[in-house]
């Protein structure tokens, strides 16, 4: 058998494959994670080369400074980017892949050449690909802050059916007529799928983004796979329907994570607004303390646990954290960090921000993981987390928070709340924890108070 | 090319595969591996190599061209990223000791 062109480039794509499936795994331990994603990376630089040899294409000058563009951006960008902002970037490089499978697939409907099944499934992917596209520019826009207000209006979901069952009839009518000789339906197809790309994601609040991030990275994932069979491409098709499948899965975790179905997410229009109807607040009143007590406090326990959130990383006040830890380790004090699934913009986003500040990942427990120890714990320090240790979650059945799993930072024997200010948070919801006996409020910007702690227990 | 059935049985085994990859990966994890998995998705790439190499017209040409600067893009930053992130994931037995 002489070893052609062709086979060549299956060949490679062959062993891009099974990289990628087992970069994935190994991403999936903490220990093996960073070699995950170099063998990952070897398959897909081995994949783009050997494309080159592919028999019979053109432009191959056009090709390479398209591949230059899009790389250099997206690297620059990508190495740039401040960790806090993780989460958008996601979704932005995610919507340029939805937006890339799109665009084969109007390149081969626009040639007309694919029949059939093949048909069927270019156009399909074509679609998600755009909805995908479009809809993770939107949810770019509002993490990025560039998108202020969610757009809703009254029978919002029946406008969005509308838009979709356009979008499939004009789907329907390509594969029914052939694609050849309908451009004008093509672009048709095309502007709906984007348009129900922003009318599905417009109205969803910020809260609830990362899912919507989770589910468009596997709707991209599948719409790569349904051009892979176009192209007739397996190392598309696996690639595609592994990140369609996983994707899959890590969006109904996260979904559950955070206590809401997917369903919800998507038609209900809850996650920024929603600001509790419910209830008169809370009775009581909140105690606040000053930094000297509290690094006394801190610094004569047996075990602490802290609880960071969003605003901890908002405040860049990770570093000072640790810092304080480690100060504390070095009287013997036992430190754990508790981590909510949805602390931070999207389940594991916290955990990124603490490694960023050294914070070794043995230390870092998840809410199943260290619920039962609070009980034992002398102090549970929460720094910029507010719904996540909200005991109304627990009994408030008028909260809209309600039924989330919460992390018990109630049960220590002394809480302190590390806060800028007494509003509530992102789900507008007052919290409970604050108003408790055993809980004291430490008033003032997160890095700053977190520095004085640092010097206050080393003065102990 | 890739016949029906085969196809489909190619499909159902990375579907399953997909799914039981991700399905004991804990919390932490969660973020760099969608990250990950954007990445891994990138290979759109050679897909958008192929249409722009089978392209004819200005139109066609033209779309596959903003085709593969997006894909490239979705290959290149989710790989940047998803490393930046991995990178910084130290166990306390292989941490450096406290710097500051």
């Amino acid at each position: 058998m002489v070893l052609g062109a062709a086979t060549i480039v299956q060949a490679s794509y062959f062993v891009a494959a099974a990289l990628f499936i087992f970069g994935l795994k190994r991403m999936s331990s903490p220990v093996t994670a960073r070699g995950g994603i170099v063998w990952a990376g070897v398959g897909m630089v081995v994949a783009t080369l050997i494309t080159f040899l592919t028999p019979g294409m053109e432009n191959y000058g056009l090709m390479t400074v398209a591949i230059a563009i899009g790389g250099i951006i997206a690297w620059v960008t990508g190495r740039r980017v401040a960790m806090t902002d993780m989460p958008q970037m996601i979704a932005l490089y995610n919507g340029m892949g939805g937006g890339a499978a799109g665009a084969i697939a109007a390149v081969e409907l626009f040639s007309g050449e694919a029949h059939g099944a093949q048909l069927a499934l270019g156009v399909l992917g074509g679609v998600i690909g755009a909805v995908s596209f479009s809809g993770s520019l939107i949810a770019f826009g509002k993490l990025q802050g560039l998108i202020k207000r969610s757009i809703r209006f009254p029978g919002q979901n029946y406008v969005n059916l509308v838009i979709l069952a356009a979008t499939l009839v004009a789907g329907a009518i390509l594969v029914v007529h052939g694609s050849g000789g309908l451009p004008g339906h093509v672009t048709l197809l095309f502007v709906l799928a984007l348009l129900l790309g922003l009318t599905m994601t417009l109205p969803i609040g910020g809260a609830d983004m990362p899912v919507v991030i989770s589910l468009y990275n596997a709707l991209t994932g599948l719409a790569v796979a349904f051009e892979g069979f176009v192209l007739d491409n397996a190392a598309m098709i696996i690639a595609g329907t592994v990140v369609g499948s996983a994707g899959t899965l890590l969006t109904q975790l996260m979904a559950k994570a955070m206590n809401r179905s997917l369903a919800n997410v998507l038609f209900s229009g809850f996650g920024e607004s929603a600001a509790a109807a419910a209830s008169g607040g809370p009775a009581g009143t909140m105690k606040s303390i000053d930094t000297a007590d509290v690094a006394v406090m801190l610094g004569f326990s047996e075990k602490v646990i802290v609880v960071p959130g969003y605003g901890m990383a908002v405040a860049q006040a990770q570093h000072k954290v640790w810092e304080l830890c480690q100060a504390l380790i070095a009287r013997g004090v036992a430190v754990k960090f508790a981590i909510h699934p949805v602390a931070g913009r999207m389940p594991g986003h916290m955990n990124v921000l603490l490694a960023e500040a050294g914070v070794p990942y043995d230390l870092i427990y998840d809410e199943g993981e260290i619920n039962a120890e609070f009980e034992t714990a002398d102090v549970a320090l929460v720094i910029g987390a507010n719904d996540v240790v909200n005991p109304a979650a627990r009994t408030d059945k008028s909260s809209p928070i309600y039924g989330m799993p919460i992390l018990n930072a109630d049960k220590a024997k002394n809480v302190i709340v590390i806060k800028r200010g007494q509003g509530t948070g992102f789900s507008g919801v007052e919290n409970a924890l604050f108003y408790l006996d055993n809980a004291r409020m430490l008033y003032g910007d997160g890095q700053a108070k977190a520095a004085e702690l640092v010097q206050a227990v080393k003065a102990l | 090319m890739i016949d029906g059935f085969i196809a489909l049985y190619i499909f159902m085994l990375a579907a399953f595969t997909g799914y039981e990859v991700i399905a004991r990966v804990p919390v932490i994890l969660h973020t760099p591996l969608m990250s990950g998995s954007n990445f891994v998705h990138g290979i759109v790439l050679v897909g958008a190599m192929v249409a722009m190499g089978r392209a004819h017209g200005t139109l066609e040409v033209t779309i596959a061209f903003i085709g593969v600067v997006l894909a490239a893009g979705n290959a290149v930053g989710g790989y940047a990223v998803t490393e930046r992130m991995l990178e910084m994931f130290k166990s306390s037995k292989t941490a450096p000791k406290a710097k500051h």
